[in-house]
């Protein structure tokens, strides 16, 4: 029995990127297995629900919880985990602000089912849904549920740390890492509860080479309007709307470096309540009109504002989910 | 007789024109509907899209912004940010279903007491034709409703 | 009310997300029925509608944190058709080039340190040696930097085109938003170069351990995991397998053409059964039609993998790749091949084959041209976009309004094509490995090894070090009582 501090990572409804980006640290993951015991991480190894309900309590020292709660049994391993461990972060976009499936926050989950089963690829003539047990001839299946809403960790279970990114980006996993390892061994402290880890403070246009000037805009652009961009001016003021202004730093601005606009995959920057509300602000500030009439002509570049302002933070806005979603669960 | 809806308004009212326009209405003793909640903001350009956000999560059934007119802005020209974080607050809040009628933008100058109360009371109907809001409490620690166990 | 004995493996691992398999016992002890169940399902058909459709590539990424690349491309084709609108070929030969790069990784970190342990070490190794370890141990201990380094070289590729390693940004309807520096297609070029030693290298390692050996090479052509199925994949105008444009051809269990498909027509040739005890749906073709979980050339299930790839082709296109594809042919008895284990070697065909188009698109000419966008001038209606992802042919299909705003998404996932075939698969060796209510040690790894082979979406770079896979089956008899409990590495 290894007396090295335990280690876990879990994805609950993810896509296994935050995996990928754990892998990509490289020779590093090395450095994990010297200094951990890895006793659960069902991408890696094959430990099960039940040897974590063995372990005692609070005997994993540290466990990266990736994936958003969209099923029930999202909920209970949520639950598990936190009892199970010590140091529990929510790890990446999903665990920490729903990320892109919270957008099934806008609408009822019924609809959901009433889409995926009735796709135009899709032979269902018997109007047949997945239901959360069936009997078969030699017995029953059980599925999980699907919740009203999709939620964040932190709003099931208690967190410690919070690390942003979709998926967090590699150099920033290294580096927390490396902190981890150096509390380990008496060399540093661990930060205040509740902090955001392996981000920065500031937001993404601090990360940002292009030139920011005045911005005045007096139109709106789909990128694939004015493909390929100006490489060194600022995206949003050549208006292509690009979330830099509100979004956490931490990924290097990547993508605008490729040419694309900032999607806001590392959540609101430090300070901010609402992300979206303050991307309302953000873009309403660079408009370069004063009639309604014209303002609303420059809008009309931004046919979804609402995917603009929330793709990835949803479930963790002031607002949560669109009415239909919850007018129809019956709230 | 059936218990009428009493809309719950949040109103965000700039200090300059607009709230010494329902300063105005009082000391006129002009009526007005009582639903409205005032809350003053130095200037309409304070209004934060967060702040309408919080209202509507907190429960209010409609939110009203008023402000100098166009032109008249104590700051100069602050009332424009509020106008421009309006109209694209509202586009923002119908893609999450909340009609854009519950969200309104007036314009009103110190002396437009009366105008002002007319519009509050008529904002007022407005909603209340629209219908209770109620949007829901997300208690974390309170158990979420019953997942649901059959699609169709 | 059920009298059967039960074995429940949940979860099971290295697979996208999660999944269990339910084992039914009959009287007897023998296999009564198997299911294989997928118990998530996150709605990307319904909450993309409404979305700009040039988002696609960017959100069907995260339907996928393995295989974005795919996703993105598959997205890029479909929104450029939406949009009715052929990017510049120096478009698409960056899509294609971050696309090779991303293969090669890929398909390495499967072959070595997810299906490649079986196969290397045998399935009858000991557990503690089954893993990247175990294959370090046997091969040298240089392989397991070799594969650190393929990873890196394959992901920096898809980061310098793409802007990131997980989830690319800069693919849009009408082309790409980023251009090559000529500093960077060299970095490129190098990567490409040493990834064909590292595949040639790879093939090499097979054949040396795995060919070499009588009871693996049995094992390879044995009937437990061989079920004949229609096979499908994309080739190019002359039959030879390409992972990025094409038409999707399928041939049947004797290998003759069954049917050669543009994108735009998918609908015509697949469709997806539903099934009420999982979320997950299962593809088959309509004109031969649903008969069940089973083979044969009447029943309308396909397979969609490396080794069906092969089988639907003529070829490689690229000449080292195409001689070890006939290679694998000549050793392994002819077209079609229907044992499923030899997806491992078709796989590492196919890395040389991405390893090669990877250094020929880099040399191209116009890599490094400006010209990578073409800005859509006609109105968005309706579109379709496949490429074939590692685990499988993969299909997006967009409709929108006149803004090119979402109405409707259909998305066939790569895996998705494969459900019936693994649920087929783990299905026959339960059935082959458990008689009597007896569990053999043998059922741990073979089961795994079952649906392993499909590389079910999800495969990881490491196994756990030092090499302990805990796995419980827990036998009940008819009375729910626990009779046998098999535990290797559990505490």
């Amino acid at each position: 029995m290894s007396d090295k501090p335990k280690f876990a990572m879990y994805w609950a409804s993810s896509c296994g990127g935050c995996e990928i980006a754990v892998l990509n640290i490289h020779e590093k993951i090395l450095d994990v297995d010297a200094n951990f015991d890895v006793v659960f991480w069902p991408v890696a190894m094959d430990a099960k629900y039940h040897d974590v309900e063995a372990m005692e309590d609070g005997s994993i020292l540290l466990t990266l919880f990736n994936g958003g709660m969209r099923t029930t049994e999202n909920e209970e391993i949520a639950h598990l985990l936190r009892r199970k461990s010590k140091i529990l972060v929510s790890f990446g976009s999903c665990a920490t602000e729903g990320c892109i499936p919270g957008l099934a926050n806008l609408f009822p989950v019924s609809e959901i089912f009433d889409v995926a089963f009735h796709t135009a690829s899709t032979d269902n003539p018997n109007n047949i849904h997945p239901v959360t047990s069936f009997e078969v001839p030699e017995g029953t299946l059980t599925l999980p549920a699907l919740n009203p809403t999709v939620k964040t960790l932190a709003q099931v279970v208690d967190v410690d740390y919070y690390m942003p990114g979709c998926p967090p980006e590699s150099h920033q996993i290294a580096a927390v890492i490396d902190l981890v390892i150096q509390v380990l061994q008496g060399k540093a402290q661990l930060p205040p509860k509740g902090t955001v880890i392996g981000a920065g403070g500031s937001t993404v246009c601090d990360e940002c080479p292009r030139t920011r000037n005045v911005k005045l805009i007096k139109a709106f652009h789909r990128i694939q309007e004015v493909a390929p961009l100006e490489p060194t001016l600022c995206v949003l003021e050549q208006g292509v709307p690009c979330n830099g202004p509100a979004t956490r730093s931490g990924c290097n601005a990547r993508c605008p470096r490729v040419g694309a606009q900032c999607i806001g995959c590392y959540g609101p920057a430090e300070g901010v309540l609402d992300y979206g509300a303050r991307l309302i602000t953000a873009f309403a500030s660079v408009i370069d009109a004063k009639e309604p009439e014209e303002i609303e002509a420059i809008l009309d570049g931004i046919p979804d504002p609402t995917g603009q302002f929330y793709r990835f933070n949803l479930a963790d806005s002031l607002l949560r989910a669109g009415v239909s979603n919850w007018q129809k669960n019956g709230h | 007789m059936s218990e009428q809806f009493e809309p719950v308004i949040v109103g965000f009212t700039c200090n300059w024109c607009s709230y010494r326009a329902a300063d105005t209405a009082g000391t006129a003793r002009v009526k007005y509907a009582p639903n409205v909640r005032l809350i003053r903001l130095m200037c309409s350009g304070r209004m934060d899209p967060t702040f309408v956000m919080k209202a509507i999560a907190g429960g209010a059934d409609g939110v009203l912004i008023t402000g100098c007119h166009p032109g008249d802005c104590h700051y100069i020209e602050q009332n424009y940010k509020a106008l421009r974080r309006f109209l694209l607050l509202r586009r923002t809040l119908k893609g999450l279903g909340v009609a854009p009628e519950r969200v309104k933008l007036v314009w009103a100058s110190a002396a437009e007491g009366m105008k002002l109360a007319h519009e509050i009371t008529q904002f007022v109907e407005e909603v209340r034709a629209l219908g209770p809001l109620s949007w829901p409490k997300w208690n974390e620690n309170a158990i979420q409703s019953e997942p649901i166990k059959e699609a169709a | 009310m059920a009298t059967t004995n039960r074995i429940t493996i949940d979860p099971i691992t290295r697979l996208e997300g999660h999944g269990k398999i339910d084992i039914f016992l009959d009287a007897n002890g023998d296999v009564a029925n198997s299911y294989f169940q997928i118990p998530e399902l996150r709605g990307f058909e319904r909450f993309c509608v409404g979305r700009p459709v040039e988002e696609m590539p960017l959100l069907t990424n995260r339907i996928c944190g393995v295989c974005p690349e795919a996703h993105h491309m598959a997205a890029a084709k479909a929104a450029d058709a939406v949009y009715h609108v052929d990017p510049p070929r120096t478009a698409k030969l960056l899509r294609e080039l971050l696309y090779m790069g991303f293969y090669a990784t890929d398909h390495t970190t499967h072959f070595y340190a997810l299906g490649g342990p079986d196969f290397i070490m045998g399935p009858d190794a000991p557990v503690a040696e089954r893993n990247i370890l175990g294959v370090i141990h046997k091969v040298g201990l240089e392989i397991g930097g070799k594969v650190i380094q393929m990873r890196k070289y394959g992901h920096t590729t898809v980061e310098i085109i793409g802007g990131r390693k997980v989830h690319p940004a800069t693919s849009i309807p009408g082309g790409i938003t980023k251009i090559l520096s000529e500093e960077e297609r060299k970095q490129i070029e190098e990567m490409g170069r040493w990834a064909i030693d590292f595949a040639l290298f790879s093939i090499q390692a097979f054949k040396d351990i795995v060919l070499a050996n009588k009871t693996y090479l049995d094992l390879i052509l044995g009937d437990i995991y061989t079920h004949r199925t229609y096979y499908m994949g994309l080739v190019d105008e002359n039959n030879k397998v390409n992972f990025y444009d094409g038409k999707v051809r399928v041939v049947d269990p004797d290998g003759n053409e069954f049917v050669k498909y543009a994108p735009k027509d998918y609908l015509e040739h697949v469709a997806e059964h539903v099934e009420p005890w999982t979320y997950l749906k299962f593809p088959y073709l309509k004109k031969v039609g649903w008969k069940g979980f089973t083979d044969g050339k009447d029943s309308g299930v396909y397979m969609a993998t490396p080794l069906s790839r092969l089988n639907a082709s003529n070829g490689m296109a690229t000449p080292r790749a195409q001689e070890a594809y006939e290679e694998f042919y000549a050793t392994l008895g002819g077209k079609p091949v229907h044992q499923r284990l030899a997806t491992h070697w078709a796989r590492l065909v196919e890395l040389l084959y991405a390893a090669e188009h990877w250094v020929e698109l880099a040399t191209d000419p116009e890599i490094t041209s400006p010209n990578v966008h073409r800005v859509p001038t006609e109105v968005p209606t309706e579109g379709v976009g496949i490429v074939e992802a590692p685990r499988g042919t993969l299909t997006h299909h967009y409709t929108t309004d006149e803004r090119g705003i979402l109405t409707k998404v259909n998305l066939i996932v790569g895996t998705t094509n494969n459900y019936a075939p693994i649920q087929m698969s783990t299905n026959k060796a339960a059935r082959n490995l458990i008689k009597g209510g007896k569990a053999t040690e043998g059922l741990l790894n073979m089961v795994e090894m079952a649906f392993r082979v499909y590389d079910p979406c999800f495969g990881c770079a490491t196994h756990s070090l030092p090499g302990q896979m805990p796995l419980e089956v827990t036998i009940r008899n008819k009375d729910g009582e626990v009779t046998e409990v098999i535990k290797q590495f559990v505490d």
